[in-house]
């Protein structure tokens, strides 16, 4: 007590700064650093949680990289990214763009494009799920029958699949892009597009050369944020196909999906947190890549 | 004062004598199991018949979710906090005798030779050494679950006994709407259910082959038992369109809503299917083969003692192992759960075995085997692949059984190595 009475003012602020600050580090070092510090050491040793874990040198990713169903799997994953952060993107600019031109029941429509991302991924995959069984228990299908069209084997083809597990994921994520969108429309101002007006400059000009240039932040923000979440995609596929976790033939696997397989499985965990490197790795080098590519100049 | 001083040291003493005393007489040994409500029931019954009869140990039951409790269980026991002694699907039993987290049952007690000629025979793959790690209280097995009301309004007599029988029959069961588009299934499908158990362990043996070799250490099936046995299996599906994947989203969910007409299923599904109102539903043997050839699958969670458990909590252990594993916790089980008792004595008495619904299960077990599995959903999706790859990229059976044989052996040597 006697050290901390002669601190002068400023000192005793920088005890309390750093006593206040000290709780949130240790709270990250303790549930993020030591895990993941752990995590990368566990994917050079063999350990199925019950025995010693063993060293194992590069044996996890030697046997990582030679294994067919990896790379199957990682080129899904980039599937999950490619087909799904543009046209999320895209979708929920065409969206904000006119919703924020409405006037008529402005709230009510937005709060219905916010619903789905307020409801739990479990419920909505399992909802989905349903929507696309054959005949006789799903709606899309029962609806083609009717029709007297053939019926779209949604979840058990691998081709049709991935789509399928990617549109409710991409609904699910498409409120909170349109509200971010919205509020990055707002943040404009006014003052251009009068100008733009007056200048008689058209509304597909006015669209390219004003709105999206200043929405850049806003798109960067997204695009980052809606990739890492394609990319660790899990709650849908997982609820999707729990039949055949990842299937038809591996056809909807994404790398969270094997990494649980392998951990929680097949009880592998050296080879289940090599995979868990490669994702982090991953994320790492699409994140700075991305923020790299759309700096500011 | 010094007189107060003596008294309350003796007093102490005292006190710390009886305490001991008490700790000595009351052993408190700890269970561990999965939650299932009729298990939990039908153990707090064991639990207080086996408090009764020996009142100096007290059993603290927990459970957890399903979902979680491997997971736990693998995270505690090593830790040395969990149970003294615990509920193991018998296929993790391996990993745990490795990892010396499970004490052999004391052979005085639990004698080998005695356990194998009271016990039914595929519980002999809980021995190691001489001695026996693990026992079960309850097993179940495979059988054919049929829908009274479909097979009357089709009117069929009952259900098939053999395997040509079977195709008949689903045939006669199968209803297509004005597209085409199956309506009703005559029997389910799917490997990720129990099939991939009767494609294993009941079709290749009755196409006159030993599904493993080496002791469930090498695959032995890509044979032409097995291709004889998967052209059965994928023409169910495929040629005679009596069934198909996904219909119903799960096979056992088709039955539960009647629109299908046989179902192969274990004898843990009954407690649901009675549940169901407005089913009425039978259960036979699983067909025979063309030259009378019967078998089964069975599979069970066994009880075993952790190394945790040591001096007058490893003898309390073994006095409620002794306990779980007797005659009378079988009929406890089979009554409050309907999981089948281990033992012939138990299993064979007249009313079960003539039970409608028991009997066809318990009579399974008479030719019953049990896959040793290395990693049972990685071994499952290999069988899974094998009829997804027919289905969707028209991969022939020779071609597909090849392809699925190499995988599960990799997965078998990359365990075994």
């Amino acid at each position: 007590m006697g050290i901390y009475k002669r601190l002068s003012i400023s000192q005793k602020q920088i005890v309390w700064a750093w006593g206040l600050l000290a709780i949130p580090i240790v709270f990250y070092v303790v549930v993020r650093f030591y895990p993941t510090a752990n995590a990368i050491l566990l994917s050079f040793q063999e350990w199925n949680l019950l025995g010693s874990r063993n060293w194992t040198g590069f044996d996890n990713y030697v046997k990582l990289f030679s294994d067919p169903t990896f790379w199957k799997v990682f080129g899904n994953t980039f599937l999950y990214l490619i087909l799904g952060t543009p046209s999320s993107l895209l979708l929920a600019f065409v969206i904000a763009f006119h919703l924020d031109k409405l006037r008529f029941m402005h709230g009510t429509i937005r709060a219905l494009y916010f619903l789905p991302f307020m409801t739990s991924a479990v419920a909505m995959a399992w909802v989905w799920r349903w929507f696309y069984q054959p005949v006789p228990i799903g709606v899309f299908n029962n609806t083609l029958a009717t029709f007297g069209i053939p019926q779209i084997p949604f979840l058990n083809s691998t081709t049709f699949a991935l789509p399928s597990i990617l549109a409710p994921a991409i609904w699910a994520g498409l409120g909170f892009q349109v509200i971010i969108f919205m509020a990055g429309l707002r943040a404009i101002p006014q003052t251009y597009y009068e100008a733009a007006r007056i200048d008689g400059i058209s509304a597909w000009e006015t669209l390219t050369e004003i709105t999206i240039p200043l929405l850049k932040p806003t798109i960067v923000f997204l695009v980052v944020f809606s990739s890492i979440g394609f990319l660790r995609i899990f709650d849908q596929v997982f609820n999707m196909t729990t039949n055949d976790p990842g299937g038809p033939l591996n056809s909807t696997k994404p790398l969270v999906l094997m990494i649980y397989d392998t951990a929680f499985n097949s009880f592998d965990m050296g080879y289940a947190a090599a995979q868990t490197v490669v994702l982090f790795t991953v994320l790492l080098v699409v994140s700075l890549l991305q923020l790299r590519v759309m700096r500011d100049k | 004062m010094k007189q107060l001083k003596k008294w309350m040291l003796g007093a102490t003493t005292a006190a710390c004598a009886m305490y001991a005393a008490g700790s000595a007489q009351a052993v408190e040994i700890e269970y561990w199991q999965y939650f299932f409500e009729p298990r939990v029931k039908a153990m707090e019954t064991l639990i207080e018949n086996f408090e009764k009869a020996n009142p100096d140990i007290t059993v603290k039951m927990t459970h957890f979710p399903y979902a979680d409790y491997r997971t736990k269980v693998a995270a505690a026991i090593p830790a040395g906090q969990g149970p003294d002694v615990v509920q193991l699907f018998y296929g993790w039993l391996n990993d745990y005798v490795n990892a010396q987290l499970i004490q052999p049952l004391p052979n005085d007690v639990f004698p080998p030779a005695e356990i194998e000629a009271e016990f039914f025979p595929m519980v002999q793959a809980m021995k190691r050494g001489d001695q026996y790690m693990a026992l079960p209280t309850a097993v179940r097995s495979l059988a054919l679950f049929y829908n009274k009301r479909l097979f009357d309004k089709a009117g069929i007599d009952g259900p098939p006994k053999t395997l040509d029988e079977l195709v008949e029959t689903a045939k006669k069961l199968t209803q297509k709407d004005g597209a085409g588009n199956l309506s009703t299934v005559g029997i389910t499908t799917g490997m990720n259910a129990q099939d991939h158990h009767w494609f294993r362990e009941v079709l290749i043996r009755q196409f006159g082959g030993d599904p493993y070799m080496d002791n469930y250490k090498k695959v032995n099936y890509n044979t032409d038992a097995g291709k004889a046995a998967l052209k059965y299996y994928s023409d169910l599906e495929f040629t005679h369109k009596v069934t198909a994947a996904g219909f119903m989203d799960e096979p056992q969910a088709a039955f539960k809503a009647g629109r299908a007409g046989m179902h192969i299923d274990g004898s843990f599904r009954i407690g649901a299917l009675n549940k169901v109102r407005g089913l009425k539903w039978g259960v036979a043997e699983l067909p025979a083969a063309a030259d009378g050839t019967h078998s089964n699958y069975s599979s069970y969670w066994v009880n075993g003692i952790t190394s945790k458990a040591t001096d007058e909590k490893y003898d309390a252990a073994v006095k409620f192992m002794k306990y779980v594993t007797s005659d009378e916790a079988m009929q406890v089980w089979l009554d409050t759960v309907g999981e089948l008792p281990a033992k012939p004595s138990a299993a064979m008495t007249e009313a079960n075995a003539n039970h409608e619904v028991y009997g066809p299960f318990i009579k399974g077990l008479g030719y019953a085997k049990t896959t040793i599995f290395a990693n049972e959903s990685g071994q499952r999706q290999a069988l899974m692949d094998m009829v997804g790859r027919m289905r969707l990229e028209d991969q022939s059976v020779d071609d597909s059984l090849a392809q699925a044989a190499g995988e599960e052996q990799k997965i078998l040597d990359d365990y075994y190595n």
